[in-house]
């Protein structure tokens, strides 16, 4: 298991000193989590360095319950002096607040401890960041002379390691890692001088894993090519197919929805739909904390308790929400493990790797089915009202005419309704991949407002 | 604006991080290497505390403290960057041998010696008792009355969720051309978002405002009492809301908040970086008509108490009204020193990172239209059939395309020249060079906003600030349902 490694400092002894200086000040419970890492993030633009950043970090977090009152504060200056005050000042903040009578530390806490696979030791030195930035780019800029220009291409490592102990006798950490790439070209189009920015990306938890820093340029370079001559469409209702990053956002409007606190605040348009068909037979949508490398995988959650696979919809049917111990309480149901923290915040709920299991249809094939209608490839902005589901985003993409991608087209918005989107779903691509927490496959909905000129 | 040396300021900020003079002179010695061109240390202590309330209990008060150094080394176009959440002399060292690693000179070493240390001339967030030293019972207290304020409003208000943030920034910058300048930046906002139910029909609502100045500031005028009655009429009101329109169409935007419109629009593309690089729709527009006659837009981080102002940079430059727009014509560039030295234009102190673990970029302040001459009735009443959009959320944009959006949270339709029925919240999206040209009326009621924005860049958050008097678009898009 990964804290075996030696290069981890061990700060459990430091955790369990807090807990106890917390509990000689009256308090009844308490957790600690203490966060580490490092990272070095190169960006090269133009075949030239243009930024380096290397730091490491570190910083504590203290939650102390007073009986039903709670606190939480943070630090990144572990010196004795600065934890006593920490100590003195949760104590004293919790003893501020108001009663909260569902709040506390879940009874239990995870004592397994699966091997996920999160961490890769492999240790890139500065000028080799730089170089695979450098073949990043120009795999981009060579793609075509239409390429004009960069908004640069980066490299980046960081490793992470995570600790928690709590008062009733939990000691948990795991490291990760991760190893990423991007690249933004800008092109120009001759005929009229304008210019459209695009970009792509490659992530992994482990660097043998990585892409080649030459297939990531070579596929921002198409994406950003293909914008090109991008036009408006007339105002109309059609079909709308999110390409596989659009749809994983979509996926994200829905974990936002059956997260545990919209639902007891009374602010997701889910509300009540437990059990409910809430799309079509062919939708079936994973939270999986336990997915070997995943980038939300962890063995433990924010409230100590051991991660899961939780089905949230199951062939239509809206299975579970995302619950963490407060929202589980709220709700009078289990916590799904889903209870994800930053340092010195009590927790909230958070997905994991939250996914839409794939179709049976390859994406051109959805293509192909649609005879006029929009394949989206960008979607800006936040005009996304959780309490009632009513969506209205800008769009960037291409209009499809008897089954092709006919031109791009931008400065357009797609509106609708996410509730009756979900339930519009019409086809499912077979291709998931994972680049985030987050991740779906092609979608295609039946039919969305699209405003254009 | 002139800085005057002022050794005492400089010595209390090298206390509060536990430095002495010297061991800031090492560390510039350290990173100005031959090749370095400019080199500054960045040095923060940062207390955030947030106290918040939901089903009319204050459950979370949280309360952080960071502190850290951040030491940037620039060679030309490059930027070496590292920064460090300890402060002592190795640590320092280890930060600045590694930003100086983008110039491959040897080692130099020799102390940079500090001699002109100061503090911003002005202090635009003057308080008689700083925003960190107010109690949490008190700030309990206001959320409590908040809560029984939007409650009272109507009985269809079913949750009321606000929170109260504050921050309290020490800053210090010491640069390789000598200076070492200081300053503290307090900051708070307080938040309100009401759920309005009627008959199975759930709406939101919210309001807030801040800015730098002291805790009295939300009781004066009863102001808390004005952003829950506005978070709980706004959800109230959306309870009516009917489908927005999609298409082209005129829209008159309302005072304040909308002139998210010019930070999205204008703004990000004016930010001196995506010019240097040639990346941004606006490159080659600087003289060039971009906007109506009508129209004078400043960029201005010199307002007493706005959420956007700052006596300083956090480079140290102080900050400035810049004009961005004249009379139409696109004048000028927001700038950082990297840029500003690059470009050879102007330094206007928009130079801002969200954190010592941030390197600066040009950043906005508050950015805002000048008051016209229009009568807002008058431009009310001159559009036929349109949108009245007063409220928005946030909005976003491709610096590239010029293409960007902005959602409205608060709108009405517009028909034969009156306000009839409040809509659904829709997106609004339009190209920057462009959409200006379309403003054919700006009232004379410039009004800035409440102190609630924030702005997002590469990963980095800070405070700014907008502003805009009532203006009529001739056309844009509104991303409706309703086809």
């Amino acid at each position: 298991m990964s804290s075996a490694l030696p290069a981890v400092q061990d700060y459990s002894q430091l955790a369990l000193d807090l807990l106890a200086r917390a509990k000689q000040r009256g308090a009844t419970e308490a957790d600690v989590m203490v966060v580490d890492g490092h990272n070095l993030s190169v960006q090269v633009r133009l075949s030239a360095v243009d930024r380096l950043t290397k730091a490491r970090e570190k910083r504590l977090g203290l939650r102390v319950f007073f009986g039903k009152r709670s606190a939480s504060t943070s630090t990144s200056d572990f010196s004795k002096s600065s934890l006593d005050q920490l100590v003195a000042d949760t104590c004293a903040l919790a003893q501020a607040v108001v009663e909260d009578p569902i709040s506390g530390l879940p009874a239990a806490y995870a004592t397994d401890r699966p091997d996920l696979d999160l961490y890769d030791a492999t240790e890139l030195g500065t000028d080799e960041h730089i170089a695979l930035a450098k073949r990043a780019e120009a795999a981009a800029l060579s793609a075509d002379p239409r390429v004009s220009n960069s908004e640069g291409a980066d490299f980046n490592s960081s490793d992470g390691h995570v600790l928690m102990a709590n008062s009733h006798g939990f000691v948990g950490d795991y490291r990760s890692s991760s190893f990423s790439m991007s690249v933004s070209p800008v092109a120009t189009d001759p005929s009229t001088g304008g210019m459209q920015r695009d970009s792509w990306y490659a992530i992994q938890r482990a660097y043998a894993r990585l892409e080649s820093p030459e297939s990531v340029g070579k596929e921002a370079a198409r994406r950003t090519l293909r914008r090109l001559g991008a036009r408006k469409v007339p105002t109309c209702k059609a079909p709308v197919i999110f390409d596989q990053e659009m749809a994983g956002s979509l996926m994200g409007n829905l974990c936002g929805a059956v997260s545990g606190h919209a639902l007891y605040k009374g602010a997701s348009f889910l509300i009540g739909q437990l059990g409910s068909k809430i799309a079509p037979e062919t939708v079936t949508v994973y939270d999986d904390g336990r997915m070997p490398r995943g980038f939300g995988s962890r063995p433990f959650d924010g409230d100590g308790l051991p991660t899961r696979k939780t089905p949230v919809v199951k062939r239509g049917i809206l299975k579970n929400y995302l619950l963490d111990t407060y929202s589980g309480r709220k709700l009078g149901m289990a916590s799904t493990g889903n209870a994800s923290r930053s340092v010195g915040e009590s927790p909230s709920v958070g997905p994991t790797n939250f996914y839409l299991a794939p179709g049976g249809s390859a994406p051109e094939e959805i293509i192909r089915s649609v005879k006029r209608g929009l394949y989206v490839t960008e979607l800006i902005g936040f005009g996304i009202n959780m309490v009632t589901g009513d969506y209205s985003r800008g769009a960037a993409g291409f209009w499809i005419e008897n089954g092709e991608l006919a031109y791009p087209v931008e400065e357009i918005t797609i509106a609708g309704n996410l509730k009756r989107m979900l339930l519009d779903i019409e086809m499912i691509g077979s291709d998931l991949e994972f680049r985030g927490r987050i991740a779906s496959p092609t979608v295609k909905i039946a039919e969305m407002t699209i405003a254009g000129h | 604006m002139s800085i005057q040396s002022d050794t005492k300021l400089a010595s209390t900020a090298l206390t509060q991080f536990g430095l002495t003079e010297q061991e800031v002179q090492h560390t510039l010695g350290v990173v100005k290497v031959r090749d370095v061109d400019y080199a500054d240390l960045y040095f923060e202590s940062c207390l955030s505390e947030s106290v918040s309330m939901e089903e009319g209990i204050v459950k979370r008060a949280v309360k952080s403290v960071s502190q850290g150094a951040g030491v940037r080394a620039t060679a030309g176009e490059k930027t070496g960057f590292a920064y460090s959440d300890e402060l002592t002399r190795r640590d320092l060292e280890i930060a600045a041998s590694t930003a100086r690693y983008i110039a491959q000179s040897p080692k130099g070493e020799r102390p940079v010696a500090v001699t002109h240390c100061a503090k911003p001339t002005r202090d635009l967030y003057p308080a008689e008792t700083p925003i960190s030293e107010v109690a949490t019972k008190d700030r309990v207290e206001l959320l409590n009355l908040i809560d029984a304020e939007a409650r009272r409003y109507d009985p269809r208000i079913k949750n009321v969720m606000a929170s109260f943030n504050t921050e309290y920034k020490i800053v210090m910058v010491a640069t390789t051309d000598g200076r070492m300048v200081g300053d503290v930046q307090p900051l708070s906002r307080l938040q309100v978002t009401c759920i309005a139910e009627e008959n199975g029909n759930r709406q939101m609502g919210t309001w807030g405002g801040g800015g730098r100045m002291a805790f009295s500031y939300y009781h004066e005028q009863e102001r808390y009492k004005h952003y829950a009655r506005e978070a709980a009429r706004q959800a109230i009101l959306n309870l009516s809301a009917v489908d927005a329109p999609a298409g082209v169409m005129p829209v008159v935007l309302g005072g304040g908040w909308p002139g998210i419109l010019l930070h999205e629009a204008i703004g990000h593309g004016l930010e001196a970086d995506f010019n240097r690089r040639k990346t941004s729709a606006f490159s080659s527009l600087l003289g060039k008509r971009v906007a109506a006659d009508a129209c004078t837009i400043v960029d201005d981080g010199t307002l007493p108490f706005r959420r956007g102002s700052l006596n300083m940079d956090d480079e140290g430059t102080p900050t400035s009204r810049t004009v961005l727009i004249k009379r139409g014509i696109l004048r000028g560039y927001i700038t950082d020193t990297l840029n500003a030295r690059l470009m050879g234009i102007p330094l206007t102190g928009n130079g801002r990172r969200e954190s010592f673990q941030s390197i600066p970029l040009p950043r906005m302040t508050n950015t805002f239209m000048l008051a016209g001459e229009s009568d807002p009735q008058d431009i009310i009443r001159s559009v036929k059939h349109g949108l009245y959009a007063v409220s928005f959320g946030g909005g976003q944009v491709d610096i590239t395309n010029g293409k960007f959006v902005f959602s409205a949270s608060e709108a009405y339709l517009i028909e034969n020249g009156q306000i009839t029925k409040p809509v659904k919240g829709a997106t609004l999206i339009g190209s920057g060079p462009e959409v200006l040209t379309k403003v054919s009326m700006v009232g004379h009621d410039l009004k800035l906003d409440e102190g609630i924005g924030t702005c997002g860049k590469d990963g980095q958050s800070v405070p700014v600030g907008v502003g805009l008097p009532t203006i009529r678009i001739d056309e844009i898009t509104v991303g409706g349902t309703r086809g």
